[in-house]
């Protein structure tokens, strides 16, 4: 049994959820930066109490599955992105604690602070992931088993785009949640939201794909496309997932410029485009795990690590998405204004 | 010393995680006196036990964001800072800390909503099931991280590969190392024993604020209670913990209790002040002999002299940060039997000089819990995992600066967290039982005498 493949898919299985969760909870953030007023932002704060924290877990076994999965891309990857992860993680500590302190503080001021520290955080946290994730995309330095580039090698250009246009994606998640999560003037100023963010999202993936595709000559050679030859045969093989990106595009602007759709799509469909994203990447970086550099085999931890942790992961994580699945399902419904207010 | 990347990232990590372990400390323990009150209220429908378990989930909310927090920054700790340790271990410890993310953390998680937010979602046996899934959750937690952790102290069922890389051979003696027992029982024992002196404080305060209620008097005597019955067993529990540590990390051992010289007749010191560059004591108060008697084993108990100077953990950290523990766990253990006397004579609920000393008593726990782990990791010194790979060689390479840097912004972000999570905790904490929330108040007239 090949255990570092079945593994590479768990781990990205892991942070694809933390993608399409925490990315809804942080979109959110960053939108309460636009609510009118303290009611509002309440109401948007609801309407991700209840999950945001295990949303957040899933960043939490992405890290540590990786460390125990794939030892040597953590070892490598981690010093490379040691400033981003660094910003990363002070903003996801304000927005995390806001949560509670914006309701525990009782002077107009720290009120303000912890209202800034929520939407601030959120902000900040979303473009050091996409500055994370553009620079893993690039590629990282190495020399036999560490990092070997410097302290700013993931300030780049690309890595910005990247940064960027995961907040607007974000955004989108965050705004397509709040359409069916709220009702009346926040859920119309949420459909005004997502329809920008829609626009942002549509252009950052074309300038993302772009780029991407010029990063590497075996990125662009993956699709088919070579300085040489274009080999019709491999842009037939992935054709289908730009594709369906463009089709889950057009039917995404169609529910958000049209009435009549479920509340519940936008964000469905939103979550489809990001996994057609998700699955351009991994089509262009497979198989490394430290682009370009280690692949997932040689970076992957002994086979009876991998065989040990697996059993467990096997049993538990149908579990974990189960009673996930219930506490969602136990808060489904419009926010009420007011609710979980627990000061 | 030198201002180098792996004496920052040596100080960044003893920071984070010594702020960390603050807040588990305090949750485990908080975590089951909720699971308690609330089955208690289920059980007797007395409304004092729902009052308190009202009034203490919001203080649990708090600690729990914070603690979950700071316990994200660990998981990137190991690679952005300690990436070749990363590279080494991770075959042995990988698991175990994936474990530990799917059994307890989701699981506190999703469970901790319906704790906070399912009142009005799930009946009142689903609702006490949440809060004991959170509270095993948070003790499973426990059970990994310390596993995890023992292995470093006490590595065993390993092997090493040509790449000095360690590998598991069996995983039972992985996990159940042989310090791991004794680790988790102290630890354990440590955040009950801290959170009933935080809960103990709270109604000293309260008491002193006259603001006294039924919930109130149950707080403390049951704090005062569970202080004078626990303090015994980890009492005995640290005994066990010596005892491991004789046998297993004698360097550590000897630097604990400030021997130099390995001989018969060890003396238990008192107080004195390590002098590393003369390998002495000065202006030391022992009690000659007791040392052979409490810690046992086979005599002469080695000193540091036994261990080359590289070999040797700080003796002066280790050496203070243990009696800070010992000194801050017997003040616990007067002030547990102090309120267990007064309660007797009926006079718990009037102010005095005990609660005047069971306010600032609330924070013994946490230093006694922070001093301990200094005294673990700083006596496993210089190893990462004990006897086989040193700390200097487990660093990351990253640059000196980016660790000044990022030492500076968590100092400075934990700085204002703390500061603020410490006066939320306090106030909910001070301002007593009089914060009825409106949608549960029906019946709330039933007050039961405490």
């Amino acid at each position: 049994m090949d255990l570092p493949l079945i593994w590479a898919f768990l781990i990205a299985l892991a942070v694809m959820l933390y993608v399409l969760l925490d990315g809804f909870d942080l979109g959110v953030g960053i939108l309460a930066l636009f609510a009118d007023d303290e009611a509002e932002r309440n109401v948007l704060a609801a309407s991700v109490e209840p999950v945001w924290d295990g949303n957040e877990t899933w960043l939490v076994l992405g890290g540590g599955g990786l460390f125990a999965a794939f030892p040597l891309a953590y070892a490598i990857l981690m010093p490379a992105f040691y400033l981003p992860v660094l910003i990363m993680l002070a903003a996801l500590i304000f927005r995390g604690v806001a949560f509670e302190f914006r309701h525990k503080a009782v002077g107009a001021r720290t009120k303000k602070f912890w209202n800034g520290a929520f939407s601030g955080g959120s902000l900040v946290a979303a473009f050091a992931q996409g500055l994370i994730l553009g620079a893993f995309v690039q590629g990282v330095e190495v020399e036999d088993r560490a990092f070997a580039g410097g302290a700013f090698d993931w300030l780049t250009p690309f890595s910005l785009l990247v940064g960027v246009s995961v907040v607007v994606g974000y955004v989108l998640l965050g705004a397509t949640w709040l359409i069916l999560k709220t009702e009346g003037a926040t859920r119309e100023g949420a459909l005004k939201w997502a329809r920008r963010a829609a626009i942002g999202v549509g252009l950052a993936m074309a300038a993302v794909s772009l780029a991407t595709l010029s990063i590497d000559p075996r990125v662009t050679e993956r699709w088919g496309i070579s300085m040489s030859h274009v080999e019709l045969g491999q842009i037939a093989r992935l054709a289908p997932i730009p594709l369906a990106a463009s089709g889950l595009f057009f039917w995404l602007w169609r529910d958000l410029t049209r009435p009549g759709a479920p509340d519940w799509r936008p964000y469905v469909l939103s979550a489809g485009l990001f996994l057609t994203g998700y699955l351009g990447l991994a089509a262009s970086l497979f198989p490394y795990a430290v682009p370009f550099a280690k692949t997932v085999w040689e970076t992957a931890a002994r086979d009876n690590a991998l065989g040990f942790l697996l059993v467990g992961a096997l049993v538990l994580l149908p579990i974990i998405l189960a009673y996930t699945a219930y506490v969602y399902s136990l808060f489904w419904g419009k926010v009420k204004p007011g609710e979980f207010y627990h000061g | 010393m030198e201002f180098d990347a792996l004496f920052l990232s040596r100080l960044q990590f003893a920071f984070v995680i010594a702020f960390h372990i603050i807040f588990p400390a305090f949750t485990i323990g908080l975590a089951a006196f909720l699971a308690v009150c609330e089955g208690l209220w289920l059980a007797t429908k007395h409304d004092v036990f729902r009052r308190l378990y009202l009034h203490w989930v919001k203080i649990f909310a708090v600690a729990f964001a914070m603690g979950v927090v700071s316990g994200v920054v660990m998981s990137y700790q190991f690679g952005t800072n300690w990436s070749v340790f990363s590279d080494k271990t991770a075959s042995v410890l990988g698991p175990l800390l994936g474990y530990e993310v799917l059994t307890a953390f989701f699981l506190e998680a999703s469970f901790l909503a319906i704790m906070l937010f399912g009142w009005k979602r799930v009946g009142p046996r689903l609702h006490f099931v949440s809060t004991l899934i959170v509270a095993v959750g948070t003790t499973v937690s426990a059970f990994w991280i310390l596993a995890a952790n023992s292995w470093m102290q006490t590595p065993a069922g390993y092997g090493l590969d040509s790449g000095g890389r360690f590998y598991a051979t069996g995983w039972i003696e992985v996990i159940f190392n042989p310090s791991f027992g004794a680790r988790l029982a102290h630890m354990l024992l440590a955040a009950f024993i801290t959170t009933a002196a935080a809960v103990l404080a709270a109604g000293a305060a309260q008491t002193l604020r006259k603001r006294t209620s039924p919930p109130t008097r149950f707080q403390m005597r049951m704090a005062a209670a569970t202080l004078a019955l626990l303090m015994p067993v980890q009492i005995w529990a640290g005994h066990w913990s010596g005892e491991i540590a004789r046998d297993y990390q004698p360097a550590k051992l000897a630097a604990m209790e400030g021997w130099w010289q390995t001989r018969e007749g060890q003396p238990t010191i008192l107080f004195a002040l390590p002098d590393e560059g003369a390998q002495r004591n000065r202006a030391e108060i022992a009690i000659p002999g007791l040392g052979d008697i409490v810690v046992g084993g086979e005599k002469p108990l080695k000193g540091l002299d036994a261990f080359a100077p590289d070999e040797r953990p700080p003796v002066s950290i280790t050496f203070w940060s243990f009696r800070i523990m010992v000194g801050a766990g017997l003040g616990l253990f007067a002030l547990g039997l102090w309120g267990l006397a007064l309660w007797r004579a009926g006079t718990l609920d009037r102010p005095g000089l005990f609660h005047r000393l069971a306010v600032p008593g609330g924070g013994l726990g946490f230093i006694a819990v922070v001093a301990g782990w200094i005294v673990a990791e700083v006596g496993r010194q210089p190893y990462t995992v004990y006897g086989l790979l040193r700390t200097e060689d487990s660093v990351s390479p990253v640059a000196a600066g980016a660790v000044a840097g990022s030492l500076l912004v968590f100092v400075t972000v934990y700085a204002i967290i703390f500061t603020a999570g410490a006066l939320y905790m306090a106030r909910i904490a001070v301002r007593g039982f009089d914060d009825e929330p409106a949608e549960l108040s029906k019946g709330a007239s039933a007050l039961a005498a405490g």
